[in-house]
């Protein structure tokens, strides 16, 4: 798949194999996609496919067995800087304050300057966290708790986001909301982003471009460029080219 | 108690009625405990004074309390408690520390915790009295056999609850800190201390009660003093009246220190 435009995070015919003590698992193989500065991209596929390999590859948590995962070019090692990974739960650590869970990867990073905090905290105001930073994360509702998180994975100034299903720990009405929330967060501070989920509505609803992987040993089998706009999830969910993205999409899930 | 004050301005009739049915129950509660406490000592006693049984086998309250004031005026009782309690929180203090430490090396190292594993195995399972010959002959028959002894108890059920807790740490918030990139050091320090927190009170709480088991047993073995001898050696005279004391003593300190921990927690929660 050659990608016009400038590529900021390339998988190139990747293959990784789980080794456990009962044999071995092919998870991905000749795994290959592109990833443009500033896109907004869903990953979908069927269940235990191995979407979240894709994301444990990309921010070097995992090394591939073969191919390679590159970042503007260079090889991607565990704890690169320009990652944020945001999780299916937000993960909150209940003995810090929201304040504090925010500065986290500040401290991991040694980056733990006045301008750095200052930076994370004007987000938060920015975001609507501003009267809650002294407050302990079980004070907070899911919806703000997974904003919470947001900032916390912004903090760092990261240029990619890796979102992990983040909302489906939510219930629907507030995952509906913290989707369009998140949504305008990372549109608005110009991250590029790759969304794993299995709600095909979901992915619909944020991408650019979606990436449907086929099953295990999974690979990209098809890559749709949504043509949205800048609409907000919300408003495309009303749109009539939704439902027929929805029937595609469907469709290749279940071949 | 907060949230009650709280509310007495603004609550509902009904809840002010709540919160007083809630108050009259504790209070009962209280009574109750109390009330338990003086029939089975005033049976006790009527039992020794109107000779149903001879008071010489079952001593009596008031037996017990003579012999604690005759033991307080000669001084020989806080020269015992003292013992008792200096071997018990020095045996205690040492397996907590040795103890967690302990745990955090296996933590930190998965080919240590499994070539130790079948040892703590054994060690956890192996009646620590059974070693009481060694301790003597290795530690003499000082306060240092009885502190070793206490160590002995405790440190097992010491290392094994913490690391329990310390591999009980969230998988997901390991993997959050692994992708922003933390060291081992890191993540142990941010996460896998303060998540063990609860564990550790609890590990206290289930010390105190070892620490103790500890220190009589090593008393009861090889002692010149301390609570533990004075109850062995009256049993030897037949003395049930010094027996009945010290075990009374023995009662209040312990869980005196069982309060002292549990006041530690609210101290470590709040913080």
């Amino acid at each position: 798949m050659k990608q016009q435009g400038n590529p900021i995070l390339e998988f190139d015919s990747v293959r990784m194999i789980y080794h456990t003590k009962t044999g071995e698992t092919l998870a991905a193989d000749g795994m290959s996609f592109s990833v443009n500065e500033g896109e907004f991209i869903a990953v979908i596929g069927p269940s235990g496919c191995g979407k979240t390999t894709v994301l444990s590859l990309a921010a070097g948590l995992l090394s591939p067995s073969e191919g390679s995962v590159r970042v503007r070019g260079e090889e991607v090692r565990r704890g690169m800087a320009c990652f944020g990974y945001m999780l299916q739960k937000d993960e909150l650590f209940p003995w810090r304050t929201v304040e504090q869970n925010i500065f986290l990867p500040l401290e991991i990073k040694k980056i733990d300057t006045p301008a750095n905090r200052k930076r994370a905290l004007a987000l938060a105001e920015k975001y609507g966290l501003g009267g809650f930073l002294k407050h302990m994360p079980d004070q907070l509702s899911g919806g703000m708790r997974q904003r919470a998180a947001l900032i916390r994975t912004l903090a760092a100034q990261p240029d990619i986001l890796l979102l992990d299903e983040p909302f489906s720990a939510l219930d629907y009405q507030t995952r509906l909301s913290v989707c369009d929330d998140v949504y305008n967060i990372i549109r608005s501070e110009k991250k590029t982003a790759i969304l794993v989920t299995h709600d095909i509505s979901e992915a619909i609803s944020v991408a650019d471009r979606i990436f449907v992987l086929s099953r295990r040993p999974a690979k990209v089998v098809a890559a749709h460029e949504l043509l949205f706009g800048n609409a907000v999830p919300l408003k495309r969910r009303e749109s009539p080219q939704f439902s027929k993205w929805f029937e595609l999409l469907w469709k290749e899930l279940n071949v | 108690m907060k949230k009650s004050s709280q509310c007495v301005r603004t609550c509902s009739p009904e809840h002010a009625l709540y919160l007083k049915k809630l108050r009259k129950s504790n209070l009962l509660v209280q009574i109750f405990r109390a009330g338990l406490l003086i029939l089975i000592l005033g049976i006790w006693e009527l039992i020794a004074a109107v000779q149903l049984v001879d008071p010489f086998i079952i001593s009596s309250p008031s037996r017990i309390w003579k012999m604690i004031v005759s033991l307080a005026s000669d001084g020989s009782l806080f020269y015992h408690i003292g013992t008792t309690l200096w071997e018990t929180l020095a045996g205690f203090a040492i397996a907590v520390v040795l103890g967690t430490s302990i745990a955090l090396l296996l933590w930190w190292s998965e080919s240590a915790r499994r070539v130790l594993e079948p040892y703590i195995v054994v060690l956890n399972s192996l009646p620590k009295i059974a070693l009481g010959p060694v301790i003597i002959i290795w530690f003499g028959t000082g306060s240092s056999a009885i502190v070793f002894m206490t160590v002995l108890v405790g440190i097992i059920v010491a290392v094994m609850n913490m690391l329990g807790g310390f591999l009980a740490t969230d998988k997901n918030k390991i993997l959050l800190l692994e992708s922003m990139g933390a060291t081992k050091f890191q993540i142990l320090q941010k996460l896998v201390i303060p998540s063990a927190i609860p564990q550790f009170i609890g590990m206290l709480k289930i010390c105190v009660g070892m620490a103790w088991i500890g220190s009589i047993m090593g008393e009861y073995i090889v002692s010149k003093a301390g609570l533990g001898y004075l109850i062995v050696y009256g049993g030897q005279v037949f003395r049930l009246d010094l027996v009945m004391a010290a075990t009374a003593i023995l009662c209040v300190l312990a869980a005196g220190m069982y309060a002292l921990v549990a006041l530690a927690e609210k101290w470590l929660v709040k913080k």
